[in-house]
């Protein structure tokens, strides 16, 4: 894309010029120069050390907490490394916690459930999705950021909130059981509370921008000369949208996925309030871990195992990604 | 350079009996109220290469894209081979396009790009992949075959673009600014290419440029386009020598226009007398106009003899002026003269000899100069 000119780069020079000028901006830039650092390294180094210290801090601390054993008290857990004498540290590794992870076939399948909880979503929120945001980006201009603020609107509510209205739209006395006893299509209620459709249901709904808006931005600065170009050279629209669309729009559906597949694998409140006693996720197993039993060696060794489990995707996103990045630029 | 064609010699368009291969029929293209194409009607024939030669904006790529197929006329009809393309979509024309932005597909290598023509059709693979390698051979891309489009070069892609339209050996194929993103070399190169490339193939080439230099190199006839119409239509010595308006003459070349009035007309020659010029126009062909109409003669900077002395013969077709200035060009000179009323006029020469050799004989700066021209040399135009 080529950089739209105009006031706001006048703005930026304008600033830019500004702050070169401004003293102190000069001595701590030559300074920085001296040791190396340009203000790229900066923009993107103190983010990044921000972001490493506190995902790395929580995750050694928890680290820590799930090598070591249960004890009555506060904390409610051993100390890993102890003063054996005022000279010697002791390290007490604990790794039965993720002994009995394996051993205990509830945290298999609440893992497993999860997994497949999760991949359902990402697959029902795609193919809602897709269609949605190809509709959005080939919609004009005019209508297209109305649409797109339709999309995003949900987010100005509490997600707590939305969820909690689920409950209202799904339980026995809901509008639409009304409207069917009253139109005599049911004669008694049906509820879908406390059931694995009424989880789909509710990660669907609270994820589905997630999905869309990536969707949207890769759809939208398609070039659609290139599909005039696959007509012209004899390919039907249908054949067009499987060679060219889709493989051009992989960026937007990994991206996509990804952001609806990895929070959903880890979802708490939505099976905690729409599901049932048997919807076993692994948000729901921590929390009870955490809260309910106070075993929080154990509990942490469920919330390490699965932060495992989501780095293998991210991991694979990334990879995908740098691909992706020598085909588009 | 291009060399004149069979086809170009054998003139199908003045033949009335000729079935054009595509008829253009009064067609129209508005988007909202704006008119991007007015009234446009044409008659191009089996093998041309028919050039579209217009300004920026004037309507030549949406042309382009009702022949196609992407835009359907506001108002009018187009036929191709014989059938009307009213309703027919893309991908069912016998037409290929090479686009002005060339529309490759990022996601293909060089090679797959080329081939996805054939592809569609269900070619079988081995033909494919044989077909593909001679086209690549022939725009000098093989050693790029395994290339994506971002990694080639503009020169690269244009011919890329070329190949994947050419592939399938269309009866018509559509080439907007064909030649754009290419060296002058490359340019006249692949222009020798295209025009071979016509002569083995068979194909009927629209050519958008707006490169007029371009235009009468490819062209076995062009159509002038200003504001979505059609101004003129002729081969490129017609259009050069005969403009039949003073876009025309202005557009093609560069040009000497002067206003006047008629003031003798006569079937085989009229005189008009021209304020500008301080003179008369003697001009060797008839016009149809009524008498003292305001009308433009339009005089080729190169058809102006510039000389010392005083040429021979009567009043008309002369006139006195100082040099104002020279260009230096190398394998000519352009003079710019101002006549006695204040207008400049512009008169290329021919370097024939060397300027050094010259110079002591040599036309300079401020000198007294007449210029003449032959009876045969200006054009009248009524618009
Ligand atoms: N989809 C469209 N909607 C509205 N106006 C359009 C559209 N496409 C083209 N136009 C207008 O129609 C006119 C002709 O456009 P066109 O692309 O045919 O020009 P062109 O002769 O090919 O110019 P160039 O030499 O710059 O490529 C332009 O004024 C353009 O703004
Ligand atoms: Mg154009």
């Amino acid at each position: 894309m080529v950089a739209q000119g105009g006031p706001s780069t006048l703005f930026l020079a304008g600033l830019r010029g500004w702050i070169r000028a401004f003293g102190p901006y000069r001595w701590a830039s030559d300074r920085m120069k001296d040791w190396g650092i340009g203000g790229r390294t900066l923009v993107i180094g103190i983010p990044y050390l921000w972001l490493l210290l506190f995902f790395l801090v929580p995750f050694i601390i928890v680290f820590k907490i799930s090598l070591s054993d249960v004890r009555l008290g506060m904390p409610p857990y051993e100390p890993v490394i102890q003063w054996v004498d005022s000279q010697v540290i002791g390290i007490r590794m604990n790794l039965a916690n993720y002994a009995f992870l394996f051993e205990d076939p509830l945290y298999r399948n609440a893992y497993l459930n999860s997994i497949k909880v999760a991949a359902i979503s990402t697959l029902l929120c795609l193919l809602i999705g897709y269609p949605l945001a190809y509709g959005i980006a080939r919609t004009g201009a005019s209508w297209r950021n109305l649409l797109l603020l339709l999309v995003m609107l949900p987010f100005w509510t509490s997600f707590l909130l939305r969820v909690y209205a689920w409950i209202g739209l799904l339980g026995r006395n809901s509008p639409f059981n009304q409207l069917l006893l009253s139109l005599g299509i049911i004669d008694q209620p049906i509820s879908l509370l406390q059931t694995d459709i009424a989880v789909y249901i509710g990660i669907v709904y609270s994820y589905l921008p997630f999905m869309v808006l990536p969707l949207y931005a890769n759809l939208e600065k398609m070039d659609i000369t290139l599909l005039e170009a696959a007509a012209d050279l004899g390919c039907r629209p249908t054949k067009a949208f499987l060679t060219i669309t889709l493989p051009l729009s992989m960026p937007g559906i990994i991206a996509g996925s990804l952001l609806v597949f990895i929070p959903a694998v880890g979802e708490f409140v939505i099976p905690a309030l729409l599901g049932g006693p048997d919807s076993l996720m692994i948000g729901r197993v921590l929390w009870e871990e955490f809260f309910n039993n106070r075993d929080w060696p154990v509990a942490s060794a469920v919330a390490i195992a699965m932060l495992l489990l989501l780095v293998v995707p991210i991991m694979w996103f990334q990879y995908a990604q740098a691909r992706q990045v020598g085909v588009h630029r | 350079m291009a060399s004149p064609r069979p086809e170009a010699r054998l003139e199908p368009w003045k033949d009335p009996a000729a079935e054009p291969y595509v008829r253009i029929e009064k067609v129209t293209k508005k988007f909202g109220d704006f008119v991007a194409v007015h009234q446009v009607s044409l008659k191009i024939y089996r093998g041309e290469i028919f050039c579209l030669l217009g300004a920026s904006g004037c309507g030549k790529t949406t042309l382009l894209r009702m022949l196609a197929g992407f835009e359907q006329p506001s108002e009018g009809r187009i036929w191709i081979d014989g059938t009307d393309m009213t309703g027919i979509p893309p991908y069912e024309r016998p037409v290929n396009m090479m686009f002005q932005s060339y529309a490759l597909f990022p996601h293909m290598t060089v090679e797959q790009n080329v081939a996805f023509g054939l592809k569609q059709d269900g070619v079988p693979k081995a033909e494919i992949r044989e077909r593909v390698a001679a086209m690549l051979d022939l725009v000098k891309l093989t050693p790029f075959a395994g290339r994506r489009p971002h990694q080639l070069s503009g020169g690269q892609r244009q011919r890329v673009a070329l190949a994947r339209s050419l592939i399938k050996q269309p009866k018509l194929l559509l080439l907007d600014e064909p030649l754009g993103a290419l060296d002058k070399k490359l340019r006249e190169h692949t222009q020798f290419e295209l025009v071979n490339l016509q002569e083995k193939l068979g194909v009927t080439f629209v050519v958008v440029t707006h490169d007029q230099e371009e235009a009468m190199t490819l062209a076995s006839r062009i159509g002038v386009m200003d504001h979505g119409e059609i101004v003129q239509v002729g081969t490129p010595s017609d259009i050069y020598e005969y403009p039949n308006s003073r876009f025309v003459a202005d557009f093609i070349g560069s040009v000497n226009l002067f206003e006047g009035t008629l003031i003798e007309d006569e079937p085989d020659y009229v005189r008009v007398s021209a304020a500008e010029l301080g003179g008369t126009f003697y001009v060797s062909h008839g016009v149809s106009a009524p008498p003292n109409a305001t009308v433009w003669v339009a005089l080729r900077p190169e058809k102006i003899t510039i000389s010392r002395e005083q040429p021979a013969g009567d009043e008309d077709n002369r006139v006195q002026g100082v040099v104002a200035e020279i260009a230096y060009l190398g394998d000519m000179s352009i003079y710019l003269v101002r006549l006695a009323t204040g207008r400049t006029v512009r008169i290329t020469q021919p370097n024939i000899r060397r300027q050094a050799a010259v110079s002591a004989e040599r036309i300079t700066w401020d000198e007294e100069v007449w210029l003449s021209w032959d009876a045969a040399s200006p054009v009248v135009v009524t618009q």
